[in-house]
């Protein structure tokens, strides 16, 4: 296992530096984080030489902000292998500490992009074709059986009843939306190899842009292959007014659920107020890359040292 | 009332669903990316033994059902209650004719059963895995047959009927794999 990690990571390496795409690095902790509601981050502490009062850091849940700071300075189109850290992340298909393979091209739109990934997962995983690419809200309608832009909550409610979840209390329609995706468009996507589910509903936008033919859906893209969700992509939002207002809005979310709010990364703001050039990102887990490519069923066997015995 | 968040799934933890009582069989946990995490499990209704999928948000909690799970002994049948006792409290409990099910087929007075009890109340009667019981009634064997080849019906003093070896008679007492409802050997 460890001589096919490190054959996986070469030919990564191999593909990008043929595309002239720069390997980069940048900090694993920093004293701000993704305020992302539905991402928690390991917080440890660090004191200053002579000081006994730790101050909080973070360890990143993606490189993400450090990797467009970078795109922001002129670093032009960039990958990074690195580690990534999410609390309350364990189980079949998740792993605390996680290998993150992420990559940026200036001047992508995410088709494009999505080109890109597709490229690579067909030399990395064998008999891989091009994936479908199919919009969101039509795999919804399928299989789900909803409209996601006209169905009331009352028909997301009973149709995920019977769907056997158990409705929480406060039940929000955006979670419902993400959990039927899940219940009923899952059991398809295990049965495909390859596919690419683009224009997220824009309650999902995350960290991309919202189509400017239709606001309703965002400009990001899922890579799924037989119902792993391997990549997730976005046309990367560069305006940094709405950047601010979403932290704002993910914070509140953390608030209301009883979280601790987190501290914004004030750099990664200025750096999108200086310019983020156009550009297309995705991140890839590649740890299940190397699960898919081995046939294994559980993440553990892909780790040197799983979290439990870490 | 005790409750169980669901970061402490796993099988056999034993909960409280739409007033029935329920024990994980499997959990999963599930997260997209930048996505609500939640846990699909599969779980057993303990009072019908149907299996069924459920999905929870991650954080949610669950009422934890008081079930306990304990040796009594058989004592008898009146007719409508199979009753049981706790052999260091005396303590008697009466069980209905779905908790019993299939272990009436292997019991006899006497016998140690393992009940679960849900709020002190037998919810399932399992026959202990081994039983070693009388044969009632059966043809009488070939002469000469020791093989075992073959077999044929036996009714055992609880009334059930399995297959024995063609050497085996009237009143011999065998032992009997009660999970499987197979002849093991003569006792």
């Amino acid at each position: 296992m460890l001589q096919k990690r490190a054959s996986l990571l070469n030919e990564i390496r191999r593909f990008f530096a043929h595309r002239d795409v720069l390997e980069v690095e940048t900090p694993v902790v920093s004293s701000s984080a993704n305020p992302d509601a539905a991402i928690d981050p390991m917080q440890s502490g660090f004191r200053l030489p002579g000081s006994h009062r730790p101050e909080p850091i973070y360890l990143q849940t993606s490189p993400e902000f450090s990797m467009k700071r970078l795109l922001a300075a002129g670093s032009g189109s960039i990958f990074q292998i690195c580690h990534a850290f999410r609390n309350g992340e364990c189980g079949r298909l998740h792993n605390p500490e996680f290998t993150l393979l992420e990559w940026y091209r200036i001047d992508y739109d995410h088709f494009q992009l999505m080109d890109e990934v597709d490229a690579l997962l067909m030399q990395l995983l064998p008999g891989c074709a091009a994936a479908q690419r199919l919009r969101y809200a039509d795999l919804f309608l399928i299989h789900a059986g909803l409209n996601l832009f006209t169905a009331t909550d009352a028909q997301l409610q009973e149709r995920a009843e019977a769907a056997g979840v158990v409705i929480p209390e406060s039940v929000q329609s955006e979670w419902l939306v993400e959990i039927l995706f899940e219940l009923c468009v899952g059991p398809w996507l295990q049965q495909q190899q390859g596919v690419i589910v683009y224009d997220f509903p824009a309650a999902q936008a995350s960290l991309s842009q919202l189509s400017a033919l239709d606001p309703r859906v965002a400009e990001r893209f899922e890579y799924f292959f037989e119902g792993v969700e391997l990549a997730n992509g976005f046309h990367e939002l560069t305006d940094s007014g709405e950047q601010r207002r979403r932290f704002g809005a993910e914070n509140l979310k953390r608030q209301r659920a009883g979280d601790e709010q987190l501290p914004l990364d004030e750099h990664f703001l200025q750096a999108l107020e200086h310019g983020l050039p156009d550009c297309s990102g995705v991140a890839l887990g590649v740890d299940r890359l190397l699960m898919l490519r081995c046939g294994v069923e559980h993440i553990r066997e892909v780790l040197a040292f799983p979290f439990e015995r870490a | 009332m005790a409750t169980y968040n669901t970061n402490e799934f796993r099988s056999g933890l034993k909960f409280i669903l739409d007033n029935d009582p329920y024990s994980i069989i499997e959990n999963e946990f599930v997260k997209p990316g930048k996505g609500q995490a939640f846990s699909r499990v599969k779980i057993r209704n303990l009072k019908t033994g149907r299996v069924i999928e459920k999905t929870f948000k991650s954080g949610e909690s669950v009422e934890a059902a008081d079930v306990l799970e304990t040796t009594l002994q058989y004592l008898y049948n009146d007719g409508e209650f199979w009753h049981f006792m706790d052999p260091q409290s005396f303590e008697q409990y009466a069980a209905s004719e779905a908790a019993v099910a299939d272990a009436i087929k292997w019991i006899k007075e006497q016998d140690d059963c393992n009940v679960t009890l849900w709020n002190g109340n037998p919810l399932i009667v399992e026959a202990p895995n081994f039983v070693t019981l009388r044969i009632t009634d059966t043809d009488p064997g070939l002469k000469g047959d020791t093989s075992g080849g073959g077999g044929k019906p036996a009714t055992l003093e609880t009334g059930a009927v399995i297959r024995v070896p063609l050497f085996v008679q009237i009143d011999e007492v065998v032992k009997v794999d009660t999970r499987s409802g197979e002849y093991v050997s003569r006792a």
